[in-house]
């Protein structure tokens, strides 16, 4: 029997605008040949970059943007779809290949019931009656685990939360009963509380309703739990394809040896230290609401260290960090930091007080100014704070460049000239040129692949041992927090459930909510989803 | 109360007190122009006991926030007072015009409206394509036009080529619907020239930006066609700011067509207004004034609620 779908040798092109260069044509995919038998799941795994969704897309002969699919052959059902004419794509679109998109938010139109969207597909193909439609809707959201299955799909998706809006595009995708469904990230963008549900309901529907799938995810060890097979790719080239088992237990490849083993950073708790920020007793609401988003948090970070604040979405952990900031002002509690009272407004601080206290974000691309250069992006504090200007602010800004292990050429560019993890890297630097005492990491490493991000979280360490600068850094990732935290604060629904150090935090025996958060992280071995599932004692919020 | 419902009570209310700040500026703004009623009613060889005669009989005395009030106390009654030229109750004189304004705007809008967003839905789908070019080649060339040399070449094309329309487009009481639609044809024709290109070039705008968004690509991965697609998940999204530059349109359709009235010696407000500017009969001036400004916060007012309306999340709160 031949297979589902097979790609033979399959090429993709697009082409790319450099600013002040002229077009050229770049390849994003070259030479890979796989197959999908029925009902199987195959894994795509690999950077941003490798190519995995542009491979996913390509199964439904999709380019997005102006991908172009120049060459092998994509065979699905026994047929060439590479260079399919609009008509026959529309008529296997849907009905034959569905599609998981990574931000089920982004992909449900605003403007229309769930309902209706869900069973648009199966209608538009005439698959079946609207009635019989609704009811296999209805009957899927009660198999993915969805909150009232008869009435869900009357609401909006805003009315609905992340995580069963991704449970409801699922659903979307199994209505029409397809052949192979393309999950693309679809629980990337989900707290790992919640993801751990989600990837469950998606392999319990993969499992009864016998489809094929793609399963894309930069994430191996998620991968790990759905997949029967696993293609890991690197720059839109194969580097090895094998079993879940070869390739987790038994890697060939450098490449794939060092995505098993990542975050290999060993960092040893520090030993206590005078306080130079102290957090008591904040609780702080937004204007024109009546709820506290956070309560009563009381923590401390010692001077040249790390604080981190771990907790999923809606947890308080950012408006923590706009409290500190001044950003927000806190309803009640006092914030010391560096031996004197801060003011709680931003207005009623002092120059140095901004200058001792910076901030890195989540996404660096948006935290700078595209139109200007990197050295004028870091000459920016030194000019504001040091009065540098000149040749000696141009010296500097070059030190803080080697300090983030960025060579010469990099003063002059842009910052749409350079990668996720250089424009990290900038942040830093800009960060460092105030010479703070303390620097608030908001997520920084969440955006980026796993190699890229364990560089810059090695920096973060080695910056830290060199000018002693604290940092608390906030993520939702516990693989992160064992990295490079010092101290703990587990943070949920706006209340810090468990604070201390990190031996401590993250030894047993453990409150409920730390348990979930724990045991949800995404484990490197097979058969870890369901040893998981049986021994869960709470829900997580965002459920 | 629905938030929805308070949203849109709050709109009118701000829109009722907007009315009453441009009723006081059309009213100050009118009271300081140069000149004297009174004298230029009974011209430069009137003597000053005649002129002060009528200066008391016109009220003209009181202070100016007494008759202000008198004024708008008339106008809450329904009375516009009576033109200073010719002693015709204004109410009158007025009502059936703006039924002429209202008739030749509606019958453009009715044409123009779906005409512009199906021309601008058809040019996002062939985005960039020659349907796309040639669409906002030639609505941006009519808009290019001004309004009388559009009309003037719309006459020649349609009474003198092909000889199917009138000139002129008069009206009088007592005409049939179907007579009188006969007989706007012509300005109908120059007025859907003169508004489709706006209107077309933001639904077309609109829609565009719309099909950016990610839950597009989802709609096209589905199977469904480009029109399927763009009627159906990028239309009912990009409505707020069509809406908004429809209304505006009609508006202009409203208030703004007084040379195309003149053109075609058709009986209309722009008409009327501009003569009585021109006679500085102040009280018409004054009511057709407040009588625009209404009709331009109404229709924001009605563009506001429907913008609000169109979004479920105001529509649906969680």
């Amino acid at each position: 029997m031949p297979d589902l779908l097979e790609f033979k040798n399959l090429r993709i092109e697009a082409t790319s605008y450099p600013p002040g260069e002229p077009p050229r044509d770049v390849v994003l995919v070259d030479g890979v040949s796989v197959s999908v038998a029925k009902g199987k799941v195959l894994g795509l795994i690999g950077e941003s970059g490798a190519g995995k969704s542009t491979i996913g897309l390509s199964a439904m002969s999709f380019g997005r943007g102006g991908v172009r699919l120049t060459g092998g052959e994509i065979l699905l059902n026994g047929r060439n779809i590479r260079g399919m004419d609009a008509a026959g794509l529309r008529a296997l679109r849907g009905r034959e290949v569905t599609y998981v998109a990574q931000s089920a938010a982004a992909a449900f139109n605003p403007a229309k019931r769930l309902m209706e969207q869900v069973i648009e597909t199966t209608l538009h193909h005439g698959i079946m009656g609207r009635a019989e439609a609704e009811a296999r809707a209805v009957s899927l959201f009660a198999k993915l685990g969805l909150p009232n299955p008869e009435s869900f799909g009357r609401r909006y998706p805003h009315q609905v939360s992340g995580g069963q809006l991704q449970r409801a595009m699922t659903a979307m995708a199994l209505c029409p009963k397809p052949d192979l469904v393309i999950f693309d990230e679809p629980t990337t963008a989900l707290d790992v509380t919640t993801q751990i549900d989600v990837l469950a309901a998606i392999k319990e529907a993969i499992r009864d309703t016998g489809v094929a799938a793609l399963y894309i995810t930069h994430d191996l060890a998620v991968v790990a739990q759905v997949s029967d097979d696993i293609l890991v790719l690197r720059h839109g080239k194969m580097v090895e394809y094998g079993s879940v088992a070869d390739i987790i237990t038994a890697p060939k490849q450098a490449y794939t040896q060092a995505l098993v083993s990542v975050r290999s950073i060993d960092h040893q708790e520090k030993p206590e230290a005078p306080a130079v920020l102290s957090v008591q007793n904040i609780t702080a609401r937004y204007a024109g609401t009546n709820f506290d988003v956070l309560k009563n948090v009381t923590v401390d970070l010692p001077a040249g260290q790390t604080l981190a604040v771990v907790g999923e979405s809606g947890s308080g952990k950012s408006t923590l960090a706009r409290v500190i900031t001044g950003l927000l002002p806190a309803a009640q509690g006092r914030i010391r930091f560096a031996g004197r009272e801060l003011s709680a407004d931003l207005a009623g601080r002092t120059k140095d007080d901004l200058r001792e206290l910076q901030m890195i974000y989540q996404m660096a691309d948006v935290a700078m100014n595209p139109r200007q250069t990197v050295g004028t992006i870091i000459g920016r504090p030194l000019e504001f704070y040091f009065g540098l200007k000149g040749e000696a602010k141009r010296k500097r800004v070059q030190d803080l460049l080697d300090q983030i292990e960025m060579g010469k050429g990099f003063m002059d560019r842009y910052p749409a000239e350079l990668s996720g993890g250089q424009k990290q890297r900038v942040c830093i630097a800009r960060a460092l040129a105030a010479k703070p005492k303390l620097i608030i990491c908001d997520e920084v490493t969440s955006a980026l692949d796993p190699l890229v991000a364990d560089g810059i979280l090695k920096l973060l360490l080695d910056l830290q041992a060199r000018e002693g600068v604290a940092y608390l850094f906030i993520t939702h990732d516990l693989a992160t927090v064992r990295a490079i935290a010092d101290k703990i604060a587990v943070m949920y629904r706006g209340q810090v459930v468990r604070y201390g150090g990190k031996t401590d935090v993250l030894t047993p025996p453990y409150d409920d909510y730390t348990d979930l958060l724990l045991s949800s992280a995404p484990e490197m071995r097979i058969g870890w989803l369901e040893e998981v599932l049986a021994h869960r004692k709470m829900e997580s919020a965002g459920n | 109360m629905h938030p929805i419902l308070k949203l849109v009570v709050q709109r009118i209310a701000l829109g009722l007190v907007l009315l009453l700040a441009v009723s006081l500026l059309i009213f100050a703004g009118t009271e300081a122009l140069p000149g004297d009623v009174a004298q230029s009613i009974l011209g430069q060889s009137a003597t000053p006991e005649a002129l002060a005669n009528l200066r008391e009989a016109l009220g003209l005395n009181e202070p100016a926030l007494t008759r202000y009030f008198k004024w708008l106390g008339g106008i809450l009654t329904g009375d516009f007072g009576v033109a200073l030229t010719n002693g015709q109750d204004i109410g009158q004189a007025i009502g059936q015009r703006l039924g002429n304004t209202l008739f030749l705007a509606s019958a453009a809008a009715m044409i123009s409206v779906p005409l512009a967003i199906l021309l601008g839905l058809v040019a996002a789908r062939y985005n960039g394509r020659w349907p796309d070019k040639l669409i906002s080649g030639v609505t941006l060339s009519t808009i290019s036009l001004p309004e009388f040399v559009a009309a003037y070449f719309v006459i020649y094309l349609l009474t003198q080529v092909i000889p199917i329309f009138q000139p002129v487009a008069m009206v009088f009481p007592g005409m049939g619907f179907w007579e009188k639609l006969q007989a706007v044809a012509l300005p109908v024709i120059v007025l859907v020239l003169v508004v489709l290109a706006h209107m077309m070039r933001m639904t077309r705008a609109a829609v565009l930006n719309v099909m950016q968004s990610a839950y597009i690509e989802t709609a096209e991965l589905k199977g469904l066609g480009p029109m399927t697609v763009i009627w159906r998940h990028a239309l009912p999204n990009a409505i707020a700011p069509i809406i908004s530059v429809v209304v505006l349109n009609l508006a202009y359709l409203v208030v703004g067509v007084v040379v195309v009235e003149v053109v075609f010696s058709y009986n209309a407000l722009g008409q009327y207004l501009v003569d009585h500017v021109a006679k500085r009969d102040l009280p018409v001036v004054q009511a057709v004034g407040l009588i625009f400004a209404a009709v331009y916060i109404g229709l924001n007012i009605l563009a506001d609620v429907i913008s609000i309306l169109a979004n479920p999340r105001l529509r649906h709160p969680k």
